[in-house]
């Protein structure tokens, strides 16, 4: 398998121009300006690449959707990378920044855009000083700025640092935030690629998207779409943790067993534990079992089995923990973050937390899972930006399939606050008219 | 704001709402402030150019106001009023507007806070390994301190968790032993845990590593 990413990723001084270049850096840039802009996003289409940020969208057709012509546009790059249990794009900006700013560079020029942002989560303030230097050098070097290698393209290229938020990796929220605002996100349509950044039309991928596309200019979009599977194509950068032995980022080819992964690459629980469930992409994915480890790790799999791949977050939780606490966990943080614009997730959020509270100091019956469920269902579909469904998902999911459990904790929250035993329904009665 | 909130509960009233007194109560009689005049608002001179220069990266000067509000907080150690009102005036706008920005994000303060910053991820990954028990311990640690400490969302850094973010600095994977040579490390001057920092980790894919790997990331030309 190839690694087009991570490759010796680790070398001293790659961060800087000399080291990049001497290990090819900037050639795919100087290939990509001989080449007609469109011909570059024909690559990009045939290189087959979904979005690596959390929605799996291809960005061949995404790029193709902005206007053509000289006209005030913009790309973002969203660093904003807060989703729970990913830190991909953190190793990629810190050790080898170029790969995404050539990227960025050659995505511009496909796409004639001259002004371009990356929004840095606040919380990064290593990476962001490292992106600050390699943007700097870029510009020293003549690969920022006017006339890039004498192409004709210009280019200016903005680090823009968070301050701690969610939402604002979602890509209209994110917007908002960049124009200096509260990060909520917006209406859409107009999607971004219309009506974005200072309502122009805007670009907005993620890092590893755009840090890929070197490599695709260098490999030719044939080349790179038979890499992985027919739907996922090329590597993907996958960040593990939770219950396993060797926790980290690794770079996979799209369509190994998720087992493969969690045992093969990263150890496994430890000895004497086994999986009780994981998250394949993200705390917003879908909970999946032990069973489905044998899944293919791939978008279209994964959709089918009920889940998604999402960012590319593995999150394994062995059997050592409750599912309750797993649930209560993921709730406080959505309810946490949902930004309070759309009703169905501020409320929903905040009531599936104090919810679970009321659980805890057992003051519920097993019946209230089914209103537990049934709010999640209220929440998705529901809102402007899919925050709201990102905890209900995983929520629901983990109602359905550990739901022995849960009533088993309801009881045993209700033993210990000494409730009232439920035994028939006249007990209930008594219960309900308190 | 923090994820584990150790504030009392809001009070409620028996049907629901909240007991008075629970926010800051505006002050209606007050008349609304405008945007600052320059005449009457001193600037620190340096504080002045860094906002300006912000102001000069992006199409529309709006855009800086979080990296505005970052210098401003660094300058004068939270978002007070006056740090406020110092932002607005250079970059015209309302002390309301940059108000309703700040309170939005984790990382601004709008209350006097201790000068370190301790942020403890206590979110899934990191909790499964233990962060709420090393977040207690942070917190007793820190006691007596001029040292703030938060529990906070998952910071990006899973694979070295339980972790903390101290100072900006990334350190992990921490044991319950640690948050006593943390504060430690801080009230000496000296970089956090060097041995546990994030900036010199190797990669976990094989492939990546190398024999030569310094294990020091390389810092950047200024901080922020
Ligand atoms: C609540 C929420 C948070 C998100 N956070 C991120 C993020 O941190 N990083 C990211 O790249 N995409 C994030 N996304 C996805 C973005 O909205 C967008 O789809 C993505 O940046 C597009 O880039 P891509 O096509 O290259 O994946 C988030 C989406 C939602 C709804
Ligand atoms: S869960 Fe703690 S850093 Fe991600």
């Amino acid at each position: 398998m190839p690694h087009l990413l991570f490759d010796r990723i680790d070398e001293p001084g790659l961060n800087t121009i000399p080291v990049y270049e001497r290990r090819g850096g900037y050639s795919a840039l100087r290939k990509a300006l001989q080449m007609p802009p469109e011909a570059i996003v024909e690559e990009l289409s045939q290189s087959g690449i979904r979005g690596r940020g959390g929605a799996g969208f291809k960005m061949g057709q995404k790029a193709s959707f902005l206007p053509k012509g000289e006209m005030a546009k913009y790309l973002t790059c969203n660093a904003d990378e807060s989703e729970p249990g990913t830190f991909k794009d953190r190793e990629l900006m810190q050790k080898s920044p170029h790969t995404l700013i050539e990227g960025i560079i050659i995505t511009t020029y496909a796409t004639g855009i001259h002004h371009a942002f990356i929004y840095i989560r606040g919380e990064y303030q290593l990476q962001a000083d490292i992106l600050d230097a390699a943007v700097a050098e870029a510009e020293a070097a003549g690969y920022l700025g006017e006339n890039i290698l004498g192409s004709g393209h210009s280019l200016k290229l903005v680090v823009h640092r968070g301050a701690g938020a969610y939402i604002c990796g979602e890509e209209t929220g994110l917007l908002d935030s960049l124009e200096g605002k509260r990060g909520n996100p917006r209406l859409k349509p107009p999607f971004p690629a219309i009506e974005g950044l200072y309502a122009g039309p805007t670009l907005v991928n993620n890092v590893e998207t755009l840090g890929t596309v070197p490599t695709i200019i260098n490999m030719g979009g044939a080349d790179y779409a038979k890499i992985g599977t027919e739907g996922s194509t090329g590597t993907k950068l996958i960040s593990v943790s939770g219950d396993v032995q060797r926790p980290g980022n690794y770079e996979i080819e799209l369509g190994i067993s998720s087992r493969e992964i969690i045992y093969g690459l990263c150890g496994g629980p430890k000895p004497g534990r086994t999986v009780k469930m994981w998250f394949p992409g993200g705390s917003s994915s879908p909970v999946l079992l032990e069973q489905d480890l044998d899944l293919s790790y791939d978008f279209d799999t994964l959709a089918k089995a009920g889940s998604m791949l999402g960012s590319g977050a593995i999150i394994v939780v062995d059997d050592s923990h409750s599912a309750f606490e797993v649930m209560q966990k993921v709730v406080k943080f959505y309810a946490h973050e949902s930004c309070g614009k759309c009703v169905p997730c501020r409320e929903g959020t905040n009531w599936t937390n104090k919810f679970l509270a009321r659980i805890e100091a057992g003051e519920s019956t097993p019946m209230d899972l089914d209103i537990l469920a049934s709010v999640q269902s209220q929440i998705i579909g529901n809102c402007l930006c899919v925050l709201g469904d990102a905890m209900a998902m995983p929520v629901g999911s983990i109602v359905a399939k550990f739901r022995d459990e849960l009533e088993a904790e309801i009881e045993a929250a209700r033993e210990r606050a000494n409730a009232l035993p439920l035994t028939d329904t006249e007990d209930l009665l008594a219960l309900s008219a308190h | 704001m923090s994820s584990i909130d150790r504030r009392p509960p809001v009070r409620r009233y028996e049907h629901g709402s909240r007991v008075p007194g629970w926010d800051e109560a505006v002050d209606l009689t007050k008349p609304p402030a405008t945007v600052p005049d320059p005449a009457l608002t001193p600037v620190p001179e340096e504080l002045r150019a860094a906002i300006e220069a912000e102001m000069a990266k992006y199409p529309d000067r709006k855009s800086a106001s979080i990296p505005a509000l970052h210098l401003a907080q660094r300058h004068h150690g939270w978002c007070s009023p006056e740090a406020i009102k110092q932002v607005a005036c250079v970059m015209r706008l309302t002390p309301a507007y940059l108000t309703s920005v700040a309170s939005f994000y984790d990382m601004f303060y709008l209350q006097p806070k201790p000068k370190h910053d301790v942020y403890v991820c206590t979110n899934i990954t990191c909790s499964l390994l233990g962060a709420d028990e090393l977040y207690e311990r942070m917190c007793e640690a820190a006691e007596g301190h001029d040292i703030s400490v938060r529990g906070f969302e998952c910071l990006g850094a899973c694979d070295i968790g339980p972790m903390a973010s101290v100072d900006g600095e990334y350190v992990g994977p921490l044991n319950l032993d640690d948050p006593k040579l943390i504060v430690e490390d801080i009230e000496a001057g000296r970089p956090v845990l060097e041995h546990k920092q994030l900036r010199r980790r190797a990669v976990a894919d094989a492939k990546g590593r190398v024999d030569d790997f310094d294990g020091i990331a390389p810092v950047g030309q200024e901080g922020n």
